[in-house]
Order: structure tokens, then sequence, then C-alpha cells
């Protein structure tokens, strides 16, 4: 065994990056689409109670690498004529576009549920409160329900954090350089595919520790002052 | 197949609608090929799962330090390595390519079933290592004053209230196995998203190919949800949650 890994170590690191690049803002567009979905399934109007559900249980139904390669190559088109129309007709999405799309569309899907069970968690009480000290409706969402649903949505974010992070290898399904493809790049060098997959496997579980240790340490920093009586 | 769909036109969302249905056939036949992929892995998963979960919940260290070290690697790397480690990985060594297995593992079928086995029978130990510690200590206590040997303990008692309470949770893992078993496609298999991806390189319409995939995995999802429901009922899952 090589411990260079045959000069493919650093491709190996940068992939790693890459991979935590994707992972992050795919996080980010993902939360963003959650709290947009756990709002509209929990608004008073029918036609977005509707909407958000749809979103949520279409999405779940069908498999991130499909979504991967439904919006990498059937975006294709659409883009050309996106591109065409601001006088740029090679407008295309790049694998990394793609890939934080599909990977913050499922994590979206999955979020809305967390944040709507956060949100239904929280004291009726509270709402009324805000309402009765006159503060308006995004006032009494960002001052009063938001902070508190962070405490309650931290555990379950951070599961599905681990999945989108886990999900991250399919992007190199259409040639993103993140661990997996550097990996496959190495195996047809080489032709040592078991070395490469497992040490592309020890990365992904390294970061996974990584995550799971952040986690531990938000949840802990969200949860203090509150005595751990109620589960 | 043939006939006027003209009147489809209606209902059009910019899609070619006839391309959809002339390929329908050979999507069905894809659906098929990954419905027998999840119903092999979530089964064989499951008696995998058994010992595993078992094992796990035991206060012995040694008896739950290998369960744990399996269930933590399979847990924490992605299905995709997993999958290309069986597949591709295992060729690389001459002891393994000279064995009786070879021609097992050198079929993507097989590589693909015995990954995703694998791969749920983790989260599934896990699952069944939750219902086990969900039993109320009382029921155990119980069975063993009545004067019921360990073994019997397990099988008349432990198993069959741990499979209640974790039910709801496996049908969970059956669907997200569902999902997962796209990912055979990347080791040329042709069930329905592999089927899909050679319908496209044919057609140039991914749009159409892969949104009618995407139907079929709503209602197999669908089918296997009402299901699971019907099955809860059976068992009497709601009457055996009181507390």
């Amino acid at each position: 065994m090589n411990f260079d890994l045959y000069g493919f170590g650093p491709a190996l690191a940068a992939g790693a990056l890459m991979t935590v690049k994707l992972a992050l803002t795919a996080l980010c567009l993902g939360l963003v689409l959650g709290l947009a979905g756990a709002l509209a399934k929990t608004s008073t109007y029918k036609p977005l109670q509707w909407l958000g559900g749809a979103y949520s249980t279409v999405v779940r139904g069908i498999p991130e690498l499909l979504w991967v390669l439904l919006i990498y190559f059937g975006t294709v088109n659409m883009m050309r004529a996106l591109g065409e129309f601001f006088g740029n007709p090679d407008l295309s999405l790049s694998a990394f576009a793609a890939g934080v799309i599909a990977l913050g569309l499922c994590f979206g899907a999955y979020a809305t549920e967390v944040f709507r069970g956060a949100i239904l968690a929280i004291p009726k009480g509270h709402r009324e409160a805000g309402v009765a000290l006159g503060l308006s409706k995004f006032r009494i969402f960002t001052r009063l329900i938001m902070p508190q649903m962070w405490r309650i949505a931290l555990p379950g974010l951070g599961n599905l954090f681990m999945i989108l992070m886990k999900d991250t290898a399919l992007v190199s399904v259409i040639g993103l350089e993140e661990i997996m493809r550097h990996a496959q790049i190495g195996v047809t060098v080489t032709k040592q595919p078991f070395t490469f997959f497992m040490v592309a496997a020890f990365m992904y579980l390294g970061l996974t520790v990584l995550a799971m240790t952040t986690l531990h340490f938000l949840e802990k920093r969200a949860a203090r002052g509150f005595a751990r009586s109620t589960q | 197949m043939s006939g006027d769909y003209s009147w489809l036109a209606h209902f059009d969302l910019g899609l070619n609608w006839a391309v959809i249905i002339k390929w329908l056939p050979k999507l069905a036949q894809g659906a098929i090929l990954t419905l027998e992929l999840v119903a092999i892995a979530v089964i064989a998963g499951l008696l995998l799962a058994i010992p595993l979960g078992i094992a796990r919940s035991s206060r012995r260290w040694y008896v739950s330090a290998l369960p744990y070290a399996y269930i933590f690697f399979f847990r924490g790397t992605p299905l995709l390595v997993q999958l290309f480690l069986v597949y591709y990985g295992l060729a690389q060594f001459d002891a393994v390519r000279s064995s009786f297995m070879w021609p097992y593992l050198r079929d993507p079928f097989w590589c693909a079933t015995a990954t995703m086995t694998l791969h749920t029978a983790a989260y599934i130990a896990e699952i069944l290592r939750g219902a086990i510690q969900a039993i109320p200590p009382g029921e155990i206590e119980a069975a063993r004053a009545l004067g019921m040997s360990k073994p019997k303990t397990l099988f008349y008692i432990i198993l069959p209230r741990a499979s209640r309470i974790g039910l709801p949770a496996y049908s969970n893992e059956v669907i997200l196995m569902l999902k997962a078993s796209a990912l055979a496609s990347t080791v040329t298999l042709l069930e329905l998203t592999g089927m899909a991806r050679t319908i496209i390189a044919r057609t140039y319409l991914p749009v159409e190919i892969f949104f009618a995939a995407g139907l079929f995995y709503l209602l197999m999802a669908y089918i296997l949800v009402r299901g699971f429901k019907l099955l809860e009922r059976w068992l009497r899952v709601d009457a055996c949650q009181g507390r």
C-alpha cells in the first residue's frame, strides 16, 4: 500500500473540500426551502397549504439520484433558451449548481416536515402573547417563533445534514470533482479500486464524525437554560 | 403502442406525451427490476439485522462492539461508495477472483442486492435496537418471573413486541431503500433509473422520461405506504402502543 495514494492524495483532499462546499451550499438552499415549505404548510391559506404539501410529498417520493440527473440534463434546453434571451447561448447549469439545487430541493422537502413539527411544538400562548403586545405577523415569526424553533428542529436537521453529506456522492455521477469522482479517476489510472474506494469511505466517515461532533456542540448550546426533563 | 392521443394535447405540460406512452412498457420493466432489488434487500436485510440488532442491544461490550462497528461503517458512508467497493473494489484481489463466489460478485445484480442488503441491515439493526430498548422492562421481567427461559423470552416476548414497535420505522426504511435502489443504475443495472437513462440516450428527451420514471417511483412509494398501513392494522400496532 502506497502512502500518498500514488500521487492522488492531494486530489482526494481537494475533493473532500469540494464535498464540504457542496454540502454547505446545499444546506443553505435547503434550509430556505424547508422554512418556506413549513410556513406554507402551516399557513391558514388553503392553496399555500396544498403547495407545501405537494412539494414535500413529491420530492420525498422520488430518488435523490433522479433529481440530480433531472436537474442536470433536464434543464439544458431551458438554460439555452434563457441564455439566448440574455445573449449568451452557451449558458448551462454547472455540475456544482445542479448538485446544489437537487440536494437542496431534497433536503428542503424533509426539512419542511422538521420545521413544521417545530413550529407546531411552540405553545399557542406565545403567539397570542405576541398578538396581544401588538407585534406584526412578521415580527412574531422572527422574534418569537424562529428563536424557539431552532432548538426543537436542530436534532432533526442534524440527521438530515448527515444524509445530505452522504448524498453529495451522487453528484459525482454528473461529473463534479468531489471525493468519489477523484477516487474514480485514481482507480482508472492505478487499477486499485478497493484501496481508493476504501480511502473515500474513510473520508466520508471522517466528515460524518466531524458533523456529529459539531451538531452535538450546537445542540448543547441551543439547549442551554433548558433542564432535560421532557426529553 | 399506437392510437390517437391528440386529445392529450389539452393536458400538455409542454411535454411530448406520445414518447412517454411509447416507452411506458420499458419503464415498467425497469420498475419490476427495482421492486425485485428492493424486495430482496429489505427481506434479507431484516434477517441479517435480527442477530445484529440483538447483539447491538447487549449490555456486554464484547458482544455489542462488532455490530456497533458494522453499523457505524455502513451508516457513516454513502451507499454509492459501498456499491463501488463491492462491484469494482473486490476485483482487486486475486483471491476473490479465483473463488467460487466470483460468478456472483461479477454480476451487477448480485452485487447490488448484496450491498443494499448489507447497507439496509445496518439501519434496520439500529431500528430493532431502539425497539428492543423501548419494550417496558416490566414485561420482560414478568416473562422471566413466569419461568420462561432467556431464548423463550426472546422469541415469545421481546421479538414480537419489538417488531410491532419497530414496524413504522421499518416501513420508512423500505421507502428509503426504494429510492436508494436508483443507485444500482451506476453499476450498469437496468432498473427504473437505469432504464430511463438508456431510453434518454436514444430519445434525447430527459425531461419526459425522467418525469415518467418519477411518476413510477411515486406510485410504488404510495403502494408501499398503503401496504404497510394495512399490515400495521393487521398486526394491531396501535393497540400495542399503550404505554
